[in-house]
């Protein structure tokens, strides 16, 4: 049966919905309307593809890590180089899909939320192109941990709106971003990051996503003559492994392996890991999938190394993906992620995001499993320059 | 009839508007939820909406955001919510009760319990913020099952249609938003709201409550002219922030006197 989701309503199963106060109902009609106008119109899409390559950047390529493999002695890894991308992530596809769209709809005014700081940078700088007013939203705890974008987003002219409440991360940037939209409604265009959120955000923000996996099936077929035989990525919300799994959703001997983060490990609860710790489902930020919660309902602290996956829910097609067995969640531990990072550094020459270290350590941890001819992709969806003040105080190193 | 429609039948008789104070269960401590429940019925008010609290309260502006983590830093639960309730149902069998919260608590404890428990305890309406109606028609089924009146919200962006499909799942009354933001923002103005709830008005039988931005005694009057009831929730939240564990029920009670001279 051919793979159809979401329903109309934005549903991935008992998953997706659209959980938000009455005063959003209507924008989120309207940017409804207008996705489902813009989303096969061919000036849009033309316009779309234009920016990737000129602007971006794109297509990224894929490389073949072959040091990295041959000390792992098994399958071969490659790499998805989202990292070579203008801003050094794969968040800015997203942004530009979302930014034409505000443009289309008269609003001149932008928002975000922002966890690693990745999807923040990538908005304010498709609003500095576009002339669009930016503000981010950013727990102050991750305006800590990541001061170099926090610097970069303010030289591209947005106001970093440091959120005091809560846990000071991702999810408590994401209530404030809400609450902005709520007020300012009618001029304001939020820009989501990732596959959360109500409808039609999830469905979008992978659509605009899914060139990576469309650029991928492409380029391995023209470097290898077949399709890889698990393709990794790292998921906190989830965007760039619905991007890269999206147009491998029907190819169904392409295992797709979602890597979470497992912090200080799942058995001490000090992690980010809600599908592979069989978290119960619930509702968050505007949409039900599975959660990280106590008894009671109440959505708990997360930990990980990495900011950008630091978030107690997760994408809901990928809670519809595990349930339907499609997709495979597991959980890297935050040593065996700056060990992977630190490998990637050394024998390949590419600093990568902490968060995608963790998609690099899955495979390194599976690939002396498998056979010399096997091969995995993985999604390097980020660029490390923005973890150093970390990795340098985790190495105990003053810069 | 609800206990919701009765006082709403009986205000209507006396030519009277509803006066509808929110507090968070829990703050500023638990043991004052009590005294402050019994408190604000002596100083006038109607009904009683009493909050879940919840860690992300996104609808919602600061100054409740602040009651929920003062509830939380006591661990209250949907569980102690409703033994609050019963508490109070104790001394006090005519002050209907309509709990506000979020969706995930309900869901953690299983709409099905949620509503066999919290008629148990003597609830009267539920107003849950991030459930519109398209999303919990089961959930409605379940709380007209128990008697339970089922609240939504209509806000200024809410059309004509939006409006009709609305209230075929509400009971009670209905909660006019009367301004675009979150719980507590500034700003009210008296004659857009006027028009929005005229436009209700044309499509349901079912009383009118306005709330979202009454601040003061003299909001209170203004919107008690339009709508059938006015909810007061940051105002008196913000009152029990500023006040002491020693005097805030005394500080509630003054100032929902004051906003109930002019109501």
């Amino acid at each position: 049966m051919k793979y159809d989701f979401p329903d109309a309503a934005g549903h991935f199963g008992p998953y997706g919905g659209r959980f938000v106060a009455e005063t959003l109902v209507e924008a989120l009609d309207e940017l409804k309307e207008m996705y489902e106008k813009y989303r096969l119109d061919p000036e849009f899409l033309a316009e779309f593809a234009y920016d990737l390559k000129h602007y971006v950047g794109r297509p990224s390529p894929i490389y073949h890590a072959e040091r990295i493999s041959k000390h792992c002695g098994g399958a071969q890894i490659y790499l998805k180089r989202e990292d070579l991308n203008h801003t050094g992530a794969h968040k800015v596809n997203n942004c530009i899909g979302q930014a034409l769209l505000a443009k289309r709809m008269g609003k001149p005014r932008v928002i975000a939320e922002t966890g690693a700081g990745q999807h923040g940078v990538a908005t304010a700088t498709v609003a500095a192109r576009m002339g669009l007013e930016c503000v981010v939203y950013m727990g102050a705890e991750d305006v800590k941990r990541q001061s170099p974008n926090v610097f970069r987003m303010k030289l591209l002219g947005a106001t970093v709106v440091p959120v005091e409440s809560g846990s000071k991360t991702l999810k408590d940037a994401l209530n404030e971003a809400m609450r902005d939209w709520v007020t300012n409604v009618s001029d304001t265009f939020y820009i989501i990051g990732t596959v959360a959120g109500p409808h039609p955000y999830p469905m979008m923000v992978r659509d605009f996503q899914a060139v990576i996996g469309t650029e991928a099936k492409q380029q391995m077929q023209e470097m290898l003559g077949r399709q890889p035989d698990a393709i990794l990525a790292c998921v906190g919300g989830g965007s760039n492994a619905m991007g890269i799994f999206y147009p491998y959703i029907e190819e169904k001997n392409v295992r797709l392996i979602g890597v979470e983060a497992g912090g200080f490990g799942l058995e001490t609860g000090k992690h980010a890991a809600p599908l592979t710790a069989h978290s119960p489902a619930g509702v968050l930020h505007g949409n039900r999938t599975r959660l990280m919660q106590d008894a009671g309902g109440q959505i708990i602290e997360t930990h990980s190394i990495s900011a950008g996956l630091d978030y107690p829910g997760v994408g809901p097609e990928h809670a519809w993906l595990q349930d339907i067995e499609r997709a495979e969640y597991v959980a890297i531990n935050d040593d065996e992620a700056m060990q992977a990072f630190h490998t990637l550094c050394r024998m390949e020459g590419i600093i990568p995001a902490l968060e995608s270290s963790h998609a690099v350590a899955h495979a390194m941890k599976i690939a002396p499993t498998m056979p010399k001819d096997a091969v995995l992709l993985v999604n390097l969806s980020g660029r490390g320059d923005k973890d150093i003040n970390t990795v340098a105080r985790l190495s105990n190193i003053t810069l | 009839m609800s206990r919701i429609s009765n006082t709403f039948a009986a205000l209507k008789t006396q030519g009277k508007k509803a006066l509808i104070p929110y507090i968070t269960a829990g703050d500023p401590n638990p043991s004052l939820t009590l005294p402050l429940l019994h408190g604000l019925v002596e100083a006038g008010a109607d009904m009683i909406e009493l909050g879940i609290p919840f860690s992300d309260p996104m609808a919602d502006g600061p100054v409740i955001q602040r009651a929920s983590e003062r509830a939380l830093a006591y661990s209250v639960s949907l569980t102690d919510v409703l033994g609050m309730v019963a508490d109070f149902r104790k001394q006090n069998l005519s002050t209907p009760i309509i709990l506000m919260g979020y969706a995930n608590p309900i869901e953690a404890m299983g709409q099905a319990k949620f509503a066999e428990l919290a008629k148990a305890a003597g609830v009267d309406g539920v107003l849950t913020v991030d459930y519109p109606p398209e999303e919990c028609q089961e959930f409605v089924g379940l709380l007209k099952a128990q008697a339970l009146d089922p609240i939504f919200l209509l806000a200024p962006t809410s059309n004509a249609e939006r409006v009709h499909s609305v209230i075929k799942s509400a009971n009670g009354f209905v909660y006019y938003v009367s301004l675009k933001g979150v719980t507590g923002a500034s700003h009210l103005d008296i004659d857009e709201v006027a028009s929005k709830v005229a436009a209700i008005r044309s499509q349901t039988d079912l009383p009118i409550g306005v709330g979202f931005g009454v601040r003061d005694a003299a909001t209170a009057k203004a919107v008690a002219a339009i709508a059938d009831a006015v909810v007061i929730g940051s105002r008196t939240v913000q009152e029990i922030e500023s006040s002491t564990p020693e005097d805030v029920v005394e500080n509630v009670k003054r100032l929902m006197r004051e906003i109930r001279a002019a109501v």
